[in-house]
């Protein structure tokens, strides 16, 4: 019966509440750049900077609660940070029509290289951590308390920001501007919409929630800056958004998933199932494939689901 | 970003050297570093850079040093070691055991400059290696967690299947059981050196599966904080991690490099170089234990005689006779000891461990 003991310990791990605790403050972060990115892939802009506005977030965003004291504080130098790098790549790709996975890539580097030199001077500090929601009785119900009732305020807003880009992008005149101009540039701006100006707010709205999600990591996730510290989180949101196929309630079921498994793939070890610790650690890449092949296959003849104007150079009456 | 700057300035005041008579650059003795992670990550990188500036100021009016960090493993590796090389640097210390190959193939291609290779095993005339033995200070991290525990569980935090990390095991496991027979060791690879979201995941997991002292062979404080916060024990990795664990943190075997540089640097200048195969550790200060805290004395104690008698050689950590997992008695190469060989390629594990060598 070593099997079923095996699916038994299995289970016991999966719905205990520490497990589910650890995969939402790992997903957490990857759910937050990816929302951004969602956002600016569907304006028809390809951004490849997300690992270097996150880990600028997460250089400033410790920067600013290590002096100010407060978390809220350095959100918003994060929130900035990351904007303020997407300001950069808006001026190249839409100002002076640079190739944007070009300006994405250098926008990664630059994010780097700025991020280790702000950072210097705070290798080794450390904050306190941002509390976590704490409410009479609701937090003391067994199981479900502290998971819904007892999070970070950065869980709670990662799920108000993909609830309300959804609203936005199916909900609202400009959401609907906003998908044409990325599936069809050249049209909506025959129509007399403003592609350049949404492309650039979409831009910086990308750039702000990759900044929040850098910043996620050194005041709730690991309370101390070391240069690097993202380690590819950033690629990992942009692989989530095409996975999700542009599509925000599929982008939370890809986050949490690949949250999920990753945080599986280390927690299993120590059971000794048997399993080469190698494939663990590549459960949550295979995961990512096979759902990815799932998806695509009950698509059916509906043809590639990104935005058609995807990373394509636009300059108005040219 | 960084590193291509510093190259860029190498190479500018070669140029300038060479242009301009060269009387300046011919003073100094030139020594370059490459690093595998940044200098600030507060671990492994952290003690070289530490051991680079020992270096600069104990020889300042002689050398000149140059660092590239965060240089990956693999084929950049090679042309940033070039680039030193080129840029007139006379003595290359390259940091990380993937640096290897990289760094053999350009000493063959500058055999006027000295090379030394960190944690590797292929020399040359002009590349000699050099390492700590890290498992002196581990096997007194397993005393300490042995007699500490109250689970019998201790959570290890580990990077890759290399050497380095396997004798750590072994050595921490033998010390656990030099006075906790029954300890036993919950281990997860996280396939990084570096990646603090990931080792704090680990940490959380262990913790959750009864662990009540961590390890690790990872290099950031990561760990040190989850133990900090829920209120259990841990040892720091190559630096002292007490402000990231000032409740936490037991003791951590650190690494320093300072004496080394300068010695092999001051042999460069006297014209006595020669390539040679270093391993130093407690007893020559290359390896050095962080203060004994969180600790009752009897503990504290024990840690400091153990370490006593590893310095003066009475004990050795890797003492015969030795067991692997599978109940065979391993042969000993080294008389009343495994010798270096034998744990400079080690890759099975000693009797009572409950986990499976990757890839074996």
């Amino acid at each position: 019966m070593p099997m079923v003991d095996a699916l038994i310990e299995i289970f016991k791990l999966i719905f205990s509440v520490s497990f589910i605790l650890t995969v939402i403050t790992a997903s957490t972060p990857l759910l937050l750049a990816a929302s951004g990115e969602l956002m600016v892939e569907r304006a028809g802009v390809l951004n490849l900077g997300i690992e270097g506005m996150m880990i600028m977030g997460a250089a400033c965003g410790f920067a600013g609660a290590y002096m100010s004291g407060s978390t809220l504080i350095g959100a918003l130098c994060g929130i900035l940070a990351g904007a303020a790098l997407s300001a950069v790549f808006a001026i190249l790709t839409l100002g002076l029509a640079v190739n944007q996975v070009a300006a994405g890539l250098a926008l990664t580097i630059l994010g780097v290289g700025l991020s280790g030199l702000i950072g210097a001077g705070f290798v080794g500090e450390q904050i306190v951590p941002v509390p976590h929601l704490q409410l009479p009785v609701l937090t003391d119900l067994p199981f479900i308390g502290r998971i819904v009732f007892g999070e970070d305020p950065f869980v709670y807003v990662s799920i108000a920001l993909i609830i309300a880009i959804w609203l936005f992008l199916y909900r609202t005149r400009t959401g609907l501007v906003l998908r044409a101009i990325g599936d069809n540039h050249a049209s909506a701006h025959a129509l007399g919409y403003p592609v350049l100006r949404i492309r650039l707010l979409a831009v910086l709205f990308g750039g702000a929630c990759a900044g929040l999600a850098g910043a996620y990591l050194p005041l709730a996730y690991t309370p101390f800056f070391i240069p690097g510290m993202t380690s590819g989180r950033g690629w990992i949101a942009l692989a989530l958004v095409v996975f999700a196929s542009w599509r925000p309630a599929r982008l939370v079921i890809g986050a949490y998933l690949f949250g999920a498994v990753s945080i599986l793939g280390l927690a299993l070890q120590p059971l000794q199932l048997g399993i080469p610790q190698q494939v663990m650690n590549m459960l949550p890449y295979l995961a990512t494939v096979i759902v990815l092949v799932l998806i695509s296959r009950t698509r059916g003849t509906a043809g590639s689901a990104a935005p058609a104007s995807l990373g394509l150079v636009f300059v108005p009456d040219r | 970003m960084k590193k291509w700057n510093v190259v860029a300035v190498a190479a500018l005041l070669a140029l300038a050297a060479a242009t301009f008579g060269g009387a300046y650059a011919a003073d100094k003795l030139k020594v370059g570093f490459v690093y595998v992670g940044p200098i600030g990550d507060l671990g492994y990188t952290y003690q070289h850079e530490l051991g680079r500036q020992a270096l600069q100021k104990a020889l300042n009016d002689k050398v000149e040093t140059t660092f590239l960090e965060n240089v990956p493993e693999g084929a950049d590796a090679e042309r940033a070691i070039e680039q030193l090389a080129r840029a007139g640097n006379k003595l290359i210390f390259t940091t990380s055991f993937g640096f290897m190959d990289a760094t053999l193939k350009v000493a063959n291609k500058y055999p006027n400059v000295f090379f030394e290779h960190a944690t590797g095993f292929k020399r040359a005339k002009n590349l000699a290696t050099y390492a700590a033995r890290f498992y002196e200070g581990r096997y007194i991290q397993g005393q300490i967690a042995g007699k500490m525990t109250k689970s019998g569980v201790i959570g290890y935090i580990v990077s890759f299947p290399i050497p380095e990390v396997i004798s750590g095991i072994n050595a921490t496991m033998l010390g656990a059981q030099s006075v906790n027979p029954n300890v036993k060791f919950k281990i997860i690879w996280v396939n990084s050196w570096f990646d603090p979201g990931k080792e704090a995941d680990a940490a959380k997991a262990l913790i959750d599966q009864g662990a009540d002292i961590l390890t690790q062979h990872t290099d950031s404080p990561a760990a040190m904080q989850i133990a900090e916060q829920r209120g259990i024990r841990a040892f720091g990795q190559s630096s002292d991690m007490i402000k990231f664990g000032p409740h936490a943190q037991l003791t951590a075997d650190t690494d320093y490099w300072g004496n080394y540089y300068i010695g092999r640097a001051k042999l460069v200048l006297e014209g006595k170089w020669k390539s040679d195969d270093t391993w130093d550790g407690l007893d020559k200060g290359m390896v050095v234990m962080a203060p004994y805290t969180n600790m009752p004395d009897d503990v504290k104690e024990m840690a400091m005689k153990t370490e006593a008698a590893i310095k003066s050689g009475s004990l050795h950590p890797f003492k015969c006779p030795i067991t692997d997992q599978d109940g065979k008695t391993v042969e000993c190469k080294g008389g009343s000891r495994l010798d270096n060989g034998q744990i400079l390629s080690m890759n099975w594990y000693v009797k009572g461990i409950d986990d499976k060598v990757p890839g074996k």
